[in-house]
């Protein structure tokens, strides 16, 4: 299908990619809470999951395994609700069996992103999250590549507090400097775990790398987020972690970083 | 010829690739008509230079998950450490994670350099017993980011396997990045002449995690690669204060207990989230012995074993060649 790069990514917004150097971080949890808040506060929201390894999104979504369709313009990614606020696309939504690996080297990888990123009829959207699986590698360029005749806006960076994490995470910075994409900010996750039953707060994965890595950097530290059962729990069954518990320390964190993410978007 | 020849352009799909030579970016380059020939696709010569390299190696054993973040490096590193823990065991951690690679620290090793001999490169050594190797020591900062594709990533694990002075050991473990990609395949492929004891997939309870999981089961059967076992980490968090424990990552589909149960798999034991065993990879230190008698470092030994007994219960290389 021939048509600019630009074509189905034209009244898009702006793009936002969610990246680290390590993996399990929370990029996935962060992207959907990120899209669900924005979504609570009224924008139109798209997320492209190039993870082919390991796509978490839909079952994060609880979009489950819908057919995708092709119109005119390319593929119509799979809306989340009737109102159509909240716009997928990902491999997990072609493959037949849910079990079945895909085991595809570089190039072949290359390829499918490319038509990922320039052949899905998104339409308008405020806000465009891509999510990445961990590393610098083939996904990663091949995403950048798609997006160059698009204004990509920059990136937010997911590193968890320790040591082990931030060291994968400064490569990442350096890809993005690298790469020319600008870093919107890094978000610590698994920030401390306190407990339900009687209250103490436990450092798990270390305390305090995600700051001190945004300052070594120079980069915007937009906030952490706690380790919450609660918000696992929603992920694993794919609910609305921000409508279910707006009381919650989680909900307020996940709130403040997308308003931050959103205010930095619209100011450049 | 290299996988990605330094005159080759930006998308080289790989001289061993299907499309070598036939590719679009293959256009311009100068050695096109070479690879289209098919000259470069015969069986790569280093599959044979491995095995004969390897030959020296009784046990290989790969640590594999779908999942990114579960704890594959921790549970190599610490695999390494117990193994060497009899000083009359050699053991050697490979570390293929090309772009994310963890080990160096998790070893104490950061800063280190590898130096090259006349028989190869030289593993750094972290006791007389333990040998690491890892894309980590060749890169001079802590900010170098490696961005290669796969064809190049290929490339550096073929010289991991062929060019390190590994000398005679009882194990290698090979420590793995998440997916089923360049990497797992490569490390397939060039072992692909030797004998691989098989894999140790590490998962986290949740549902998100196993389902990358059986992606890599999935792998691992379609390339013949035999499954050890599955461990479990980040298994329930015990508070310190008040002795009560969370299900931080709950186990909504019944955890790994139920995948083996489906898939017919032997759980090899589930680790406990415990606060020291981050602390310990950041510092560089083992857990093991840091902490011997942590509930955590007490499943840890029990793995081990299990591990131990399946490795001398199934052979070893010289047996498997004879």
């Amino acid at each position: 299908m021939e048509h600019s790069n630009d074509g189905n990514l034209a009244q898009v917004q702006h793009v936002v990619l969610v990246l680290s150097g390590k993996g399990g971080v929370g990029k996935s949890t962060i992207t959907t809470e990120l899209a669900l808040a924005l979504r609570n506060a009224g924008k139109k929201v798209g997320i492209l999951d190039v993870d082919l390894c390991g796509p978490s999104i839909p079952r994060m979504l609880s979009v489950g395994r819908p057919d995708v369709h092709q119109c005119d313009s390319g593929w119509v990614p799979v809306y989340t609700d009737a109102k159509k606020s909240l716009a997928l696309m990902s491999i997990g939504f072609l493959m037949e069996d849910p079990d079945e690996a895909v085991v595809w080297r570089g190039p072949k990888k290359t390829a499918l992103i490319g038509q990922f990123v320039s052949d899905v009829a998104w339409g308008e959207l405020d806000v465009l999250l891509v999510d990445t699986p961990p590393g610098t590698s083939d996904e990663h360029l091949a995403v950048l590549e798609n997006l160059k005749k698009h204004r990509v806006d920059g990136a937010v960076l997911v590193t968890t507090p320790q040591a082990v994490s931030t060291g994968d995470v400064r490569r990442e910075i350096t890809f993005c400097k690298k790469t020319g994409v600008r870093i919107l900010g890094i978000i610590e996750n698994m920030s401390g775990f306190v407990c339900p039953h009687c209250s103490e707060c436990s450092n798990i994965f270390s305390k305090g790398g995600g700051e001190e890595l945004a300052k070594l950097t120079g980069s915007e530290f937009l906030g952490s987020v706690p380790l919450d059962p609660l918000l696992s729990a929603s992920i694993e069954e794919g609910k609305d972690f921000v409508q279910s518990f707006p009381n919650s320390a989680t909900f307020s964190a996940l709130t403040s970083i997308s308003q931050t993410l959103l205010s930095s978007l619209q100011a450049a | 010829m290299a996988d990605v020849p330094e005159n080759a352009p930006e998308h080289c799909p790989g001289t061993a690739s299907e499309q070598a030579g036939k590719a679009s970016s293959c256009q311009g380059c100068p050695n096109q008509t070479l690879c289209a020939s098919g000259a470069t696709k015969a069986p790569d010569p280093a599959i044979a230079q491995i095995a004969e390299k390897l030959s020296t190696v009784k046990h290989k054993i790969l640590v594999l998950s779908g999942k990114g973040g579960v704890g594959k490096s921790t549970f190599s590193a610490h695999l390494a450490h117990a193994l060497a823990s009899d000083s009359t065991k050699e053991v050697a951690l490979l570390d293929v994670d090309i772009c994310g690679p963890s080990i160096p620290r998790i070893m104490g090793l950061e800063g280190e350099q590898v130096h090259q001999s006349g028989s190869g490169w030289s593993p750094v050594y972290v006791d007389d017993n333990l040998a690491v190797m890892s894309i980590g020591f060749l890169l001079s900062s802590p900010d170098d980011a490696v961005i290669w594709r796969g064809p190049k990533k290929n490339g550096m694990i073929k010289q991991f396997l062929r060019d390190v002075d590994w000398g005679e050991l009882d194990y290698l473990i090979v420590d793995t990045p998440p997916g089923t990609s360049d990497e797992h395949l490569s490390i397939v492929q060039y072992l692909s002449s030797t004998h691989v004891d098989g894999a140790v997939i590490i998962t986290t309870p949740q549902e998100v995690s196993l389902q990358d999981v059986r992606k890599e089961i999935r792998f691992c059967q379609k390339v013949k690669l035999p499954i050890i076992g599955v461990v479990e980490n980040m298994s329930g968090f015990v508070c310190p204060k008040c002795k009560n424990t969370s299900q931080i990552f709950p186990p909504t589909t019944g955890g790994a207990e139920q995948m083996c149960a489906d898939l017919h798999l032997p759980l090899l034991g589930k680790v406990p989230l415990d606060p020291r065993i981050a602390r310990s990879c950041d510092e560089g230190k083992s857990f093991l012995n840091e902490v011997p008698d942590s509930p955590a470092a007490e499943v840890y030994r029990t793995i081990v074993q299990s591990i131990q007994d399946h490795c001398s219960n199934h052979g070893t290389e010289e047996q498997s060649t004879t």
